[in-house]
């Protein structure tokens, strides 16, 4: 955590004031700076303006939030250290839920860490918000070449035209299903090639509310449901430039249409009240569904307990009209108003290296880079088919965004509540959105 | 709080400074000063200093990375014409009623507490005040599991009895209701503490003169513990009319964002941490805390101003 550096400034600054009063004024300074979650990157070289030489250590700041990946952060680290014997890397490891107010706070007050993760939805307010480096001449001086990484990260990383981020990392969809309940049910198991309606039927034998079984779940999250049926049916959530939202074009509006029909025409999903007394995930943990959408991250999960792992496997989402899904993305971005820029770049160029990758995959999450994800799928390659997921982040595009995304996609998740829950039709729910996301839109722009 | 301050009025009446001993007290004054340094700094500093700046970031437009825009009452406006504010309003107002109905029950288990020669005490008030200290993660989640429309066990005591339950959390008739059970459970213990003090320092004198005269327990409840503990009754209102209106975290951990009784649930400061953090409207959150803070403080006042209809200070 950065409070040691804030708190030593505040021993200093107490020290070099002697009268009582001014000490308190001070004091209560210094707490507002604590308060404000201020850090100082580099303080150490900031503090000695004439020693700044090109042989000086130099240390960087790099923040993550994903704390099971920290030990391959770190071994990544300790390669790029050893290659680079001046730059030293600090990392930490903020949690999920303080990590985004964290860095604004810090991002705000000139203060952010050097090196920092940032997530697809998130990418175009930082970029635009100018406290992202652009890499684009780092990237072809490094003499990196992007057609190395699945299509869809590296478009995440990009705003405007301008690469911001070094792909890391990719996630993907897959249709998960449980073997024993096809087996009792006596119905054939997911193919790669299933359609939606393939799948609709199946369900349905495998359907049996008297015992509380279901065939799938209609999932309420976009990123878990209509985020990939929507392209799936020719549709889009928001223009590519962010500009644009597509709630009111009917072949979106048919992408959300399908799960809603689960529901209440198919009746093989749990209706919305019941997935909000129990999460989908526990009622597939304990055979109460047969199928769900579920990504690439819930392998850990879904794997944990052996006997439940021989009996899970996974297809590609069923096709609607044509293939198409969402991937989020992580990726390393440099601050710009970092003290020691050239460090920065190579740090990034090197999170961006295949070594890097190799570690990423190693260390169990899919990586952007292409070539080493094979490591991530042979990893769990004998309990799950992984190039299912290898498959899908090649053909996904990125998860729908603009520069304040939270502002439409939570008007989106109530709206879609409602309709979901049988209140108002999908098509009204999507219209409604449609004209309050062309509101958020122009606000974002105004 | 001024409410010590009212309940000690008239008591106390600190004697005034002569003139030779002006001197002393303006070192008493300075001592007292300095006791009060800690908490004071500590308050001005995380509590008077951000509520100030709050305020002022309540007639501003926030920028993503600063850079805040003077606009006036516009986020006050705003609230007025929140589609989602009145709902709010509504709910957390409801809440607040039901959260209320733990003070009679906390003044009826007091009073059978205090009966003389019962048994265990200890053990009950133990267990009375086991919600208090319980983490409100670890009190949503079980709750959560005993409103289970398919699961719970309260259904499957209904169903029991062949009565056929719903799914309480998702319903939007049943959801603040079931919320309001949740706070009422979490509240009675340290009510109840509060009354069982008030209690045991009623003259057992009033009790045998009553007896005397003939009244029986029901009679002695009515007519000397009831008025006796109404300044605590006073104060365990105004203090649960307080926090109820902040209701915050039994929403955000039992309704998840896609449950569709939300609407029916979304408590006021729900509503702010929405569109502040969620949304990232820090100004208009803000404007939002200061008509909260209104509302919260028309409430007290209209409190205090009833109470001397119907407080007793022996």
């Amino acid at each position: 955590m950065t409070h040691r550096h804030t708190g030593g400034a505040a021993v200093r600054r107490d020290r070099s004031l002697g009268a009582t009063r001014t000490g308190a004024a001070v004091f209560a300074a210094a707490a507002i700076l604590a308060l404000a979650g201020c850090s100082q990157p580099g303080a150490s070289t900031a503090t000695d303006p004439g020693a700044s030489t090109a042989t000086d250590e130099v240390t960087l700041t790099y923040q993550i939030w994903d704390a099971p990946q920290e030990q391959a952060t770190q071994q990544i680290i300790d390669a790029f250290e050893a290659e680079n014997p001046t730059v030293s890397v600090e990392l930490s490891v903020v949690p999920w839920a303080e990590y985004w107010t964290k860095l604004q706070t810090t991002a705000t007050s000139g203060n952010a860490p050097d090196v920092f993760w940032m997530n697809t939805p998130t990418l175009p307010k930082y970029a635009d918000g100018g406290v992202l480096l652009p890499l684009d001449d780092v990237v072809s001086s490094a003499g990196i070449d992007l057609a190395d990484f699945a299509p869809a990260t590296v478009a995440s990383a990009t705003y405007d035209g301008t690469l911001y981020g070094m792909p890391k990392d990719v996630d993907a969809l897959a249709l998960w299903y449980n073997g024993q309940l096809f087996e009792a049910g006596g119905v054939d198991l997911p193919t790669n090639d299933w359609t939606w309606d393939d799948m609709v039927a199946a369900a349905g034998q495998l359907t049996d509310p008297a015992a509380g079984v279901y065939g799938i779940p209609a999932l309420p999250t976009d990123q878990l449901s209509y985020y990939n049926t929507i392209p799936q049916s020719g549709g889009f959530v928001i223009s590519e430039d962010g500009t644009t939202s597509g709630y009111d074009d009917p072949r979106t509006i048919a992408g959300i249409q399908a799960w809603v029909d689960l529901i209440h025409t198919h009746h093989v999903s749990p209706t919305l009240q019941q997935m909000s007394d129990t999460d989908p995930t526990n009622m597939f943990q304990s055979g109460k569904v047969a199928m769900t959408y579920a990504g690439s991250w819930m392998i850990p999960v879904f794997t944990a307990d052996e006997a439940f792992a021989q009996n899970v496997g996974v297809v590609r989402m069923p096709l609607l009209e044509q293939r198409g899904g969402v991937s989020n993305s992580v990726a390393n971005v440099g601050f710009s108003g970092t003290e020691h820029t050239s460090e920065v770049e190579a740090f990034l160029v090197f999170l961006g290296s295949e070594a890097a990758a190799d570690i990423i995959a190693e260390g169990g999450v899919l990586p952007a880079r292409t070539a080493a994800q094979q490591i991530w799928a042979d990893a769990y390659g004998d309990v799950i088919d992984t190039q299912v997921f290898v498959d899908t982040a090649a053909d996904n595009t990125p998860f729908p965004r603009s520069i304040n995304t939270p502002a439409w996609e939570s008007v989106a998740t109530a709206e879609f509540t409602r309709a979901w829950n049988g209140e108002i039709s999908v098509e009204e729910a999507a219209q409604s959105v449609a004209a309050q996301m062309r509101e958020a839109l122009a606000a974002e722009r105004g | 709080m001024s409410l010590l301050s009212i309940r000690a009025a008239g008591r106390i009446t600190p004697p005034r400074p002569r003139g030779r001993t002006r001197g002393r007290a303006r070192g008493e004054a300075l001592w007292a000063f300095v006791f009060i340094a800690p908490t004071g700094l500590g308050l001005a500093v995380f509590t008077i200093w951000p509520a100030i700046q709050t305020f002022s970031f309540s007639f501003t437009k926030w920028g993503a990375f600063g850079g805040h825009t003077w606009i006036g009452m516009d986020n006050y406006a705003t609230v007025l014409t929140d589609p989602q504010f009145g709902r709010a309003l509504l709910n957390t107002v409801t809440f607040t009623g039901l959260v209320l109905l733990g003070i009679p029950i906390s003044i009826v288990v007091a009073t059978l507490l205090n009966r003389r020669g019962l048994r265990g005490v200890t053990v009950y008030r133990t267990l009375f005040y086991l919600p208090v200290v319980s983490l409100p993660a670890a009190v949503a989640l079980v709750w959560g599991m005993l409103y289970n429309g398919d699961f719970g066990l309260i259904n499957w005591v209904l169903g029991q009895a062949g009565i056929e339950g719903r799914s309480w959390l998702s319903d939007p008739d049943t959801v603040i209701v079931a919320i309001g059970v949740v706070a009422i459970w979490g509240s009675v213990g340290y009510n109840l503490i509060l009354f069982l003090a008030a209690m045991q320092s009623i003259s057992p004198e009033y009790y045998e003169a009553a007896a005397l005269d003939g009244a029986g327990r029901v009679r002695q409840f009515f007519s000397i513990t009831l008025p006796l503990v109404t300044p605590t009754t006073f104060f365990v209102t105004v203090i649960t009319v307080i926090s109820s209106l902040q209701l915050f975290d039994l929403v955000y951990l039992m309704v998840a964002r896609t449950n569709p009784a939300l609407d029916s649930a979304r408590s006021v400061v729900y509503l702010f941490y929405q569109r502040g953090f969620m949304e990232g409207n820090g100004g208009y959150a803000s404007a939002l805390a200061f008509v909260l803070l209104a509302i919260i403080a028309t409430f007290t006042v209209v409190q205090f101003r009833l109470q001397r209809r119907w407080v007793h200070y022996a």
